[in-house]
């Protein structure tokens, strides 16, 4: 980035940082975009395979160029909008979707150097969006003008608010642990080793937060708001063509997000878990060395096993019946994360880091 | 209370979560029993029971005699004949209709015939484009037991041992 500003000395500095920052944005939401593509297809290749078939492999090699055909129908597809709906919120809820999950990349650190947006709120940031984004499925089931979308839309907002608390606690531990809430420094205070990382001593919020995560990205075993057996396809029944494509798009977003996330804030995001266990003078080999040490392929490595999970549960667990749903999230998770925090406050009182 | 202790260690340790996740986790890694079907096809039994055919003798003769067990012992009453006496004496079909609308493949016909005549093929891979298609003539049934007599010759061969 700043070679790219020096070759632009010939602007003047607003427009420059103007310049710096789009293609920065492009630089993140290209390879995310692509992989939320390939996420589609990773699904249901890892589903079949889970089920013992071999899933989509007729369109290229290996099926690869299907999610393009995906993206080629819907694109073609005829946008419907329903008689009696708002049309103009019914358009916007796509967008009201997708936008907090793409915005919530701009705080992400993908390596030490590697961030768009450093700034010292990024963990209330992440999280002030990834509520926002349930406006956007909230409106969509309401302008839709159907019963179906509309019941969609009120489990949506109830799970939702239920699992955002055990979520917050869940940070709050993490950033009691860290003392910072910018990500960077998350990671950081997580350095000097795999036992430094939070899972350990956080081990119970970990839990708490991915379980949280895939509830609140509306991903089986919580997807009742989709629930097809039951309300057809919940809050996106009406929408067709792009407007799908939008909305499923904003999901699997959100999902690669708390996959990342989960890699920052309790698996040390781009540090090595090799760190302290190999002589520092291994890193300092000439290829193997930055392989080995930390950096964004860590990062990456991390985000994908967490992905991958979210297709396992989906692969494995049945749909949670609504009051259960309900019933863990503020019956189990929320005491189980007060606990943890009371725990890890009276160990930081006494001056007792396991962590550090 | 050592149950009820038991059930929480149970869930909080997520095990029968995990156990879960084990058995689709194994089956990731295992051989896919996917059979594709136009290029790879499932083994079929010679028994195999699908489009019908008449059979001849060696020298060119049809089979079929027109005794009519078989149209009597059609429970879907799928079979039509008649018959008339040939210039040389003998007794053949004028009309030998199937109707594959009506048929339900039970076999019974080939069960019934003392002269093998008709028979059920293992074809299944075949489909009417226009109405009345369906009715399979003396004529068809007799050129499908041309084209195929091998095969159904090899079939009748591998299964006449458990008859």
């Amino acid at each position: 980035m700043d070679g790219l500003r020096s070759l632009l000395t010939f602007l003047p500095d607003w427009m420059a940082t103007l310049i710096i920052i789009l293609v920065g944005i492009v630089l993140i939401l290209v390879p995310l975009l692509l992989t939320v593509a390939y996420y589609t297809y990773a699904e249901r290749k890892v589903i079949g395979y889970m089920q013992a078939r071999i899933s989509p492999n007729r369109v290229g090699w290996f099926g690869l160029l299907q999610p393009i055909a995906d993206t080629v129908k819907l694109l073609t597809k005829e946008v419907i909008i329903p008689s009696n709906a708002n049309r103009f919120l019914l358009l916007l809820a796509p967008v009201l979707s997708i936008g907090p999950a793409l915005a919530a990349w701009a705080v992400i650190p993908f390596s030490a150097t590697m961030v768009l947006a450093n700034i010292d709120a990024g963990l209330l940031y992440v999280l002030a969006l990834s509520s926002l984004g349930v406006y956007g499925v909230i409106i969509a089931g309401w302008a839709s003008n159907s019963k179906y979308a509309m019941m969609g839309a009120m489990r949506v907002a109830a799970q939702v608010v239920a699992y955002e608390l055990a979520m917050g606690f869940a940070l709050v531990g993490v950033l009691m642990a860290a003392g910072s809430m910018n990500l960077g420094a998350i990671v950081n205070a997580q350095h000097g080793g795999i036992w430094h990382w939070f899972v350990f001593p956080l081990v119970g919020l970990f839990l708490v937060y991915f379980i949280s995560g895939v509830a609140e990205t509306n991903r089986s075993p919580f997807d009742v708001a989709e629930g097809e057996s039951e309300i057809v396809a919940g809050f996106h029944v009406e929408y067709s063509g792009m407007g799908f494509a939008v909305f499923f798009l904003a999901e699997y977003a959100n999902m690669i997000l708390i996959s990342a996330l989960t890699a920052i804030l309790f698996f040390g995001g781009w540090l090595s878990p090799l760190e302290g266990i190999v002589p520092a003078s291994v890193f300092d080999w000439p290829v193997i060395g930055s392989l080995l040490g930390g950096g964004i392929h860590w990062f990456i490595f991390k985000t994908l096993f967490f992905m991958f999970l979210f297709l396992w549960f989906r692969a494995t667990f049945p749909r949670y019946r609504y009051d259960q749903i309900m019933r863990l999230g503020w019956k189990v998770f929320i005491p189980v994360t007060l606990v943890w925090l009371f725990g890890e406050g009276l160990a930081i009182a006494l001056g007792w880091k396991p962590w550090l | 209370m050592t149950v009820s202790i038991k059930q929480f260690l149970k869930s909080f340790t997520l095990y029968e979560l995990l156990q879960g996740l084990s058995v689709t986790g194994r089956h990731f890694l295992k051989k896919k029993i996917t059979i594709q079907y136009p290029e790879e096809k499932t083994p079929l039994s010679p028994r195999f029971r699908g489009l019908h055919a008449q059979r001849r003798y060696p020298d060119g003769e049809e089979r079929c005699i027109a005794c009519k067990l078989c149209e009597a012992v059609c429970p879907a009453l799928a079979i039509t004949i008649e018959s008339e006496q040939r210039d040389d004496g003998t007794r053949r079909t004028t009309r030998y209709d199937i109707d594959l609308f009506k048929c339900i493949y039970c076999g019974f016909c080939q069960e019934a015939c003392p002269v093998d005549a008709i028979v059920e093929t293992d074809i299944f891979e075949y489909h009417f484009e226009e109405r009345g298609e369906q009715i399979m003539t003396k004529d068809k049934l007799l050129a499908i037991g041309d084209i195929h007599d091998k095969r159904i010759t090899a079939n009748l061969e591998a299964d006449e041992p458990y008859r």
